[in-house]
């Protein structure tokens, strides 16, 4: 139990426990994070690639991807550093649709970015209706420095998981864990379970 | 895991800004630009929870925080108005192991600071000091105005006597006489600061998130690999 901060009141924002997982706090800003400078990556060069342990080995181009079919979905996203947003609307294609052209014969999925980000998820996360390559944020195309042209886009987790400037993911049949889980970051990262650092 | 400090000095840093420093018995150490969790308890159960940068070296017995005052805060305005001597702060950490820099990891080393994004490149400054490094060391400091420049005298005494190079720039309100940079960071002013891309400097960039944004597109541009731009930002977007 922890002790009490003498002095402290808080401002008990008016949050809805069900949407706001313990230990966030709302936020109307936008906050960016990203370990190093934004890639800009030109749209003639772009492609996205499903790669590893998959029957058929994927990879579209920029229009290819902008021509499959497409969902605009509104999600809550929740940010390790305490920030959490709600309805957010973004535009993308979802992972179903993308993995089911690939076949995947492993578990495991890492996400491979411009910079050289990485971070792992499995793939159960990434069906069901649950993620997607997202290349649109309120109707308009996503901000290089919130991920754009494209970033995946699983709200479920926590927001590091939803890797910016993603251009790929590779299947694999053992778990490895990308940038921020090798830095102390939890390996699964759930914000209902508040899974923020290695052993929680 | 949770540990509990407790507070043995506020040092006031600037009007907005407030070092407080810890005594943490079972600290375990930590890498100079880590960071700690710090978690405050209302006395009805409800809590809050914020990052803030580590300030001091590994080598310095308490672990000091150099907490920037936000005004709409919830936990800042209690760190640099509420806390007293005496007071325990729950907090856990270090976290992260990205943007760190170690005497052993070498140099030429390239810290550029936006407000008070220069207390985790503060850390790495007093590293350097405390493990007597002679690891070429520049840093550039972005600051309003003298009143939000952060560890003045002790960033002078680095620069006199321990080959820091160290520049700030005024972007709001240059001190009257001042005849160093008085504008917003620009190409110009990170050659003139260097090393150049050619040196492979290790670069650490902490600030508010346009101005980390626009310092790193301009170290790109001069040159600099990416791979070598470790970067730190804060903040909300557009502001």
């Amino acid at each position: 139990m922890a002790r009490i901060s003498r002095g402290f009141h808080g401002r008990r924002p008016e949050v809805d426990p069900d949407r706001v997982p313990p230990g966030q706090y709302v936020t109307q800003d936008f906050p960016v994070l990203s370990a190093g400078p934004t890639p800009h990556t030109p749209l003639d060069e772009w492609s996205f690639s499903i790669l590893g342990a998959v029957e058929k080995p994927v990879n579209w181009l920029w229009d290819e991807f902008k021509a499959l079919p497409s969902e605009t979905f509104t999600a809550d996203i929740h940010c390790v550093t305490k920030w959490s947003k709600l309805d957010t609307t973004w535009t993308g294609v979802s992972l179903d649709t993308l993995l089911e052209q690939a076949e995947p014969k492993a578990k495991f999925v890492l996400a491979f970015c411009d910079g050289g980000y990485t971070t792992n998820v499995p793939l159960a996360d990434l069906l069901g209706g649950r993620a997607w390559i997202a290349y649109e944020y309120d109707g308009q195309p996503l901000e290089p420095e919130h991920g754009g042209p494209a970033r995946l886009l699983v709200p479920h987790l926590y927001f590091w998981k939803s890797a910016k400037w993603v251009r790929g993911i590779e299947l694999h049949d053992h778990d490895e864990p990308g940038f921020w889980e090798r830095y102390g970051y939890h390996n699964y990262g759930d914000p209902w379970k508040e899974q923020r650092y290695w052993n929680d | 895991m949770w540990r509990y400090g407790t507070v043995t000095a506020l040092i006031d840093e600037t009007p907005h800004a407030k070092t407080i420093e810890l005594e943490v018995p079972d600290w375990p150490g930590h890498a100079a630009g880590q960071h700690v969790d710090v978690r405050l308890t209302a006395d009805d159960g409800y809590q809050a929870q914020r990052s803030y940068s580590i300030a001091s070296a590994p080598e310095e017995p308490r672990l000091a925080l150099t907490v920037e005052r936000i005004d709409d805060g919830e936990v800042s305005p209690y760190l640099t108005g509420e806390l007293r001597l005496g007071d325990e702060l729950e907090l856990r950490g270090p976290i992260g192991g990205h943007f760190t820099w170690r005497a052993d990891d070498d140099g030429p080393l390239l810290l550029i600071a936006g407000g008070s994004g220069l207390v985790p490149l503060m850390a790495m400054l007093r590293h350097r000091a405390a493990r007597s490094s002679e690891v070429d060391a520049r840093l550039l400091v972005s600051a309003r105005s003298l009143d939000d420049a952060l560890y003045r005298d002790e960033l002078e005494t680095l620069a006199a006597s321990d080959g820091v190079l160290l520049h700030h720039t005024f972007t709001r309100e240059p001190p009257v006489g001042w005849t160093g940079f008085a504008r917003r960071i620009d190409a110009d002013m990170l050659r003139a600061v260097g090393p150049s891309p050619t040196a492979r400097p290790r670069i650490f960039v902490c600030g508010p998130t346009a101005f980390v944004e626009r310092a790193d597109d301009l170290l790109v541009e001069l040159g600099h690999d990416p791979a070598t731009i470790r970067s730190e930002r804060f903040g909300p977007t557009g502001g």
